[in-house]
């Protein structure tokens, strides 16, 4: 039974990490009442700086680069859709464009067109002593890399921010009514824009993640649609950074499982399971009924600038 | 109010303001070619030396390369132009036409028997029919659970790659089971070409006849006007225009999944003659950048689609003779998409309320 | 009660010399307020006279172009809420800027720094409670709360950051009369405490009732400033509206009187009942009748259930239950006209176009249109160079002359129906007369007309019956300013 068990949980996990880094990141940026479609850019972008930095520098740069690198498409956010106040859907798909040629045209420019799979380090498990003892969860849960640890400090630590100070109360408050939190004197463009940037932070990280701890190189593309799957893990769990968790965790179950029926002898043409999880992502987003828990100002054009 | 002080334009529709306002949009585009170019260490002159010998170069290069493409974006342009105008940002193009080119290439190769211009005629059915099918699935999700069209209609895009991926290695796939593409379209049923123009076909009269049936639409129609009511103010259209925006969006989503099937239809039966993975370097996602530079006007659509057209077609030159990646193409796409938006921004801004504009870009 | 009225006498809050432009509208030039410590000091002007936008600028939300600010004889820079906070003023809003879905404790919390402790918060409140006589319970939902009720939290949340100079804009707009007078007398009690208190608004008798000094601006400018008792309400009225204008004033009433010898009905309801989007039951078993050549008022507190009664007559909004006759197609000219009635970037063919939008098949001829268009804005004085304008071009007052003749022009005039909501809210004293003539025209003419508007004076004077709603429930009452104000808040 463990033997099932294990693999399926570790893989469960080493899939939702990077789903969860990107939605509660975005899941900031929407309770600010905005959507950021350029989130899929920020992880590419993120991917592509993680090889970058890593390449002869080693892992932590690898990640460092990758935070920085997500931050650049989210500045260029900022500045379209805060600044300008330009449509912020357009924008953003046009960001993820953007970002999908530039990652694309550099990786050629710098490493050549033939595209050589390249050798770089790549971050290890680091067990917890004890906790990684576990019966059955151990290893799976607590055998993981550093970034994976981040995630389970990050969530409770956003939850607790969120309820528990005046500047969560501050961003929340964007969210549902922002002309009330201007006239409460918050300065609401700048939590919006504060929140983006952290949104393209983990973003970035969320893309490290891919390259430095799980395929431990680069390719044209190979977010391969994270960033919407977690825009759609934010609606499912109901814009809460406790319930994102959860969302991250069905889309990885969900992936993990596709390996287990194939063991067992599925024998469906495996395309499907590569589509499992836009599927998911659209069932999930059909079910997420309880629109009325969105921030209620989500998605509406921005108030003309003063 | 003092009259006649001075009198503004109705509209600025005058020629010479058109060619104007193009002028700006290629210097700018040639501008930033060269500057991204520099950027990257590239050769500008030869870069862009390429860039013109593939597009308008030769007679050859302007029909075979350029007009060629601008079939397709034309067609997918004019979709996500009325698609946007009337509120629904469908950026589902690329798997709209897909699905299109999927059943194109099913009904043409098993229709046997049957006249060659039937065939053509029903497999070009077969593609609206299929985008819009496609679509319809984002339409429904919208409609009846609020989902954002943005993300279902991206999330259709991949899942119609893995489709059309399984379809190619499996019950389209060609008879000797080696290639993962189907069978070779019979020559009777390739769209003919124009005699004179190289590898340039009939379907360039489709999309032609699309943007220009488009435009009347929307300019003449009640139904047109009911689109651009929608897409204005859903809730001005609902309560003093009795409209109902649902059925009104709904059914341009179907029209605008069907003209992106309609061009991954034109595309199989005219230019690839099988089905395959990557029959469209990302057609549908550069129909955005198409519709919103035309202000979401289907005629103008003819024209940017001509010019994006010419792009793609220089951006392979640019590969194959000065080795610049063809993803450069793709930067300066998105970035015109910015520059449309931020100027579209700007100008609310600095609000010039005198003659009537339109959504969005304008 | 008033104190000396010396130039040298410290100032709570003084504006001088305010320039502001919006494109090509000057909205304030050389706009000055001065407010002295103790006093309620009024600030009066029609629709547009830049009452508002000149307390915007005070408390950071705008910016001027030019001129200063005092604070308790400091000058200052307020570029934001924030700094106007800090500075001790505070300001309540004509829509309110709570979070509906944030209870009063969090409402009044926003805006605070560091660590959220929402228990101490409530004591906070309760404390304040004390102080001021409102009854503010910290738990409960504000969306929950009565509209009077979330006035006295946005006031808290004001006095919570100890401000000292409140700014009330239009506070009155959305209380029924004793509730107006309990908050006047409010407002009295905390000028009297050395505070100093703005009070926004554009009626005059109010202000006579409570302020102790009063300015007034007119496009903009300031054309008078005095003590109360220095000034008559002839000389302020004339003030407000310019001597010109003064014979344009809508005289009072002569009341339409039916030609008709036979009585038409065109509206009839039996028994209905209305919900609203969210299936809340706003309106039960209304029964009426309302005949051709009629002007019917409603007289209702906001959130009453009137909203939905226009929206049900006008056909906008199905019955839940019961019945409701009414003609096939009801003109309809409702208070949110940016969003519901116009399409701010189309032209005004388009614009007149859109009515009947829904139903139209086929071709639509532009030049009939623009024709129609064009003569729809001779008939009815809508100042604008061409028809092919976006409608955003046009003044508000222009603005709704169109909408207003697109919804009456349709028919024949003996089958009219229109049903008006706040017509006026924000017009000129000038388009509001033109309007209200428009009105008694097309009622004298056949019309049956259903008229809404907050402003019960704006009711009395042109309403030939009154309906009351209140509490879910319609009842037709005599032209009585006093019971219909009593029947608004259930006081009879």
């Amino acid at each position: 039974m463990t033997d099932v068990v294990e693999p399926l949980l570790a893989a469960t996990i080493r899939t939702a990490v990077p789903l969860a880094l990107a939605a509660l990141g975005e899941l900031l940026v929407e309770r600010t009442g905005l959507i950021n479609i350029g989130l899929e850019g920020a992880i590419l972008a993120g991917a592509l700086g993680a090889l970058v930095g890593a390449s002869g520098h080693g892992v932590a740069l690898g990640f460092a680069s990758a935070m920085v690198a997500g931050m650049v498409v989210a500045l260029l956010f900022v500045v379209f859709v805060v600044w300008i106040r330009a449509d912020q859907i357009i924008a953003g798909t046009a960001l993820t464009l953007l970002s999908m040629g530039a990652t694309g045209t550099l990786y050629r420019a710098i490493y050549g067109s033939s595209g050589a799979a390249l050798s770089i380090p790549t971050s290890a498990a680091l067990p917890i002593p004890g906790l990684a003892a576990l019966p059955v969860v151990g290893t799976a849960l607590f055998s993981q890399p550093p970034i994976t640890y981040l995630v389970y400090l990050l969530a409770p630590a956003l939850a607790w921010w969120l309820a528990s100070t005046h500047a969560g109360l501050a961003l929340r408050a964007i969210g549902d009514r922002p002309d009330a939190a201007e006239a409460a004197g918050i300065a609401v463009d700048r939590v919006r824009s504060l929140a983006v940037l952290f949104s393209g932070a983990l973003g970035g990280l969320a893309g490290g993640t891919l390259v430095l701890a799980q395929a431990g190189t680069f390719a044209e593309g190979m977010s391969a649609g994270r960033g919407f799957i977690a825009i759609a893990i934010v609606a499912l769990g109901r814009w809460t950074p406790l319930g994102v968790i959860g969302g991250a965790l069905l889309f990885g179950a969900a992936s993990a499982l596709q390996f287990a029926f194939q063991a067992m002898g599925w024998n469906a043409p495996y395309q499907v399971f590569l589509a499992v999880p836009y599927l998911l992502t659209l069932a999930a987003l059909a079910g997420a009924v309880g629109r009325a828990r969105a921030p209620a100002s989500l998605g509406q054009a921005l108030e003309p600038r003063r | 109010m003092k009259r006649g002080a001075h009198t503004r334009t109705s509209r600025r529709a005058s020629v010479a303001w058109e060619l104007a306002q193009a002028g700006v949009v290629l210097l700018a585009i040639v501008g930033t070619t060269a500057l991204l170019l520099a950027a990257g260490g590239y050769a500008v002159d030869s870069g862009l030396a390429a860039l013109w010998r593939g597009s308008m170069g030769s007679w050859y290069a302007f029909t075979s390369a350029t007009l060629v493409r601008a079939i397709p974006l034309m067609l997918t342009g004019v979709s996500v132009a009325i698609a946007f105008r009337a509120g629904v940002l469908n950026i589902g193009a690329e798997g709209q036409l897909l699905a299109g080119a999927a059943a194109a290439a099913a009904v043409a190769l098993s229709l046997d028997g049957l006249p060659a211009v039937s065939v053509i005629v029903f497999a070009l059915a077969a593609s609206a029919l299929g985008g819009a099918g496609w679509a319809s699935i984002a339409a429904f999700l919208r409609a009846r659970f609020g989902v954002l069209e943005v993300i279902s209609t991206i999330m259709l895009n991949f899942i119609a790659l893995h489709a059309v991926s399984y379809l190619v290695r499996g019950p389209l796939q060609e008879p000797t089971h080696v290639y993962p593409q189907s069978s070779t379209i019979g020559d009777a049923i390739h769209l003919p070409r124009i005699a004179g123009a190289g590898r340039l076909h009939i379907g360039l009269l489709l999309a032609v006849g699309a943007s220009v049936v488009a435009g009347w639409v929307l300019r003449r129609t009640a139904a047109g006007f009911r689109l651009i009511a929608a897409g204005e103010s859903p809730s001005a259209a609902t309560s003093a225009g009795g409209i109902d925006v649902m059925i009104t969006t709904t059914l341009t989503f179907f029209v605008s999944g069907a003209l992106a099937g309609l061009a991954g239809g034109v595309e199989v039966l005219g230019v690839t003659f099988a089905l395959y993975e990557n029959i469209s370097p990302g057609y549908g996602y550069t129909a955005i950048a198409v519709a919103l530079l035309a202000r979401l006007d289907p005629w103008r659509v003819a024209a940017t689609a001509l010019l994006f057209g010419g792009l793609e077609a220089g951006a392979g030159a640019m590969q194959r003779d000065a080795g610049v990646p063809s993803t450069l193409v793709t930067v300066i796409e998105a970035a015109l998409i910015l520059a449309v938006v931020a100027v579209g921004a700007l100008r609310r801004r600095s609000s010039v309320p005198d003659a009537a504009t339109g959504p969005i870009a304008a | 009660m008033t104190l000396p009225h010396s130039h040298d006498a410290p100032v709570a809050l003084a504006l001088r010399g305010i320039d502001k432009r919006y494109g090509n509208v000057q909205a304030l030039s050389a706009a000055t307020l001065e407010v002295r410590p103790g006093t309620v000091h009024a600030l009066l002007g029609e629709n547009g006279a830049g009452k508002s936008t000149l307390m915007r600028i005070a408390y950071g939300l705008e910016r001027a172009d030019a001129g200063t600010l005092l604070v308790w004889n400091d000058r200052v820079r307020v570029t934001s809420p924030a700094e106007a906070i800090a500075q001790g003023i505070g300001m309540v809003h004509q829509h309110f800027t709570l979070v509906p879905a944030m209870t009063v404790a969090e409402n009044i919390a926003l805006g605070g720094k560091g660590r959220l402790d929402l228990a101490h918060v409530a004591r906070r409140v309760d404390e304040l409670s004390t102080l001021t006589g409102f009854a503010l319970d910290p738990n409960a939902r504000v969306e929950a709360l009565p509209v009077g009720a979330q006035q006295r939290v946005e006031i808290a949340k004001a006095l919570m950051h100890a401000a000292r100079i409140l700014i009330l804009d239009e506070p009155t707009a959305v209380l029924a009369p004793n509730e107006s007078t309990e908050l006047l007398r409010w407002v009295r009690v905390y000028a009297d405490a050395g505070n100093a208190a703005v009070l926004i608004t554009h009626k005059l008798r109010e202000a006579l009732g409570v302020a102790d000094e009063v300015t007034v601006l007119r496009r903009g400018r300031t054309v008078l400033t005095a003590q109360r008792d220095e000034v008559t309400s002839d000389a302020l009225t004339s003030a407000m509206i310019g001597e010109e204008l003064l014979s344009a004033r809508p005289r009072s009433i002569g009341k339409v009187s039916r030609s008709r010898s036979s009585v038409e009905v065109v509206f009839r309801a039996d028994r209905l009942t209305l919900s609203d989007t969210t299936g809340i039951v706003r309106l039960r078993d209304a029964t009426f009748e309302i005949n051709a050549g009629e002007i019917v008022g409603i007289a209702a507190v906001e959130g009453n259930g009137q909203r939905e009664l226009l929206r049900a007559l006008a056909g906008r909004l199905g019955p839940t239950s019961g019945v409701l006759a009414h003609p096939p197609a009801v003109g309809f000219v409702p208070e949110d006209r940016h969003h519901d009635a116009v399409l701010l970037n189309r032209s005004l063919s388009e614009n007149v176009a859109l009515r009947g939008a829904g139903a139209r098949r086929g071709m639509i001829d532009w030049d009939a249109v623009s024709a129609q268009t064009e003569r729809l804005m001779l008939e009815y004085d809508v100042r604008a160079e061409s028809a092919n304008l976006a409608m955003r071009a046009l003044s508000g007052g222009n603005q709704q002359k169109l909408v207003l003749a697109r919804e009456l022009a349709l028919e024949s005039s003996s089958e009219q129906a229109l049903v008006v909501e706040n017509a006026t809210r924000g017009l000129d004293v000038r388009a509001t007369a033109e309007i209200h003539a428009r009105l008694r025209t097309a009622a004298q003419n056949g019309a049956a007309i259903v008229l809404y508007s907050s402003d019960i004076d704006e009711v009395l004077l042109l309403a030939t019956r009154a309906f009351v709603v209140f509490d879910r429930s319609v009842r037709e009452l005599p032209l009585d300013r006093e019971r219909i104000g009593q029947a608004m808040v259930g006081a009879t």
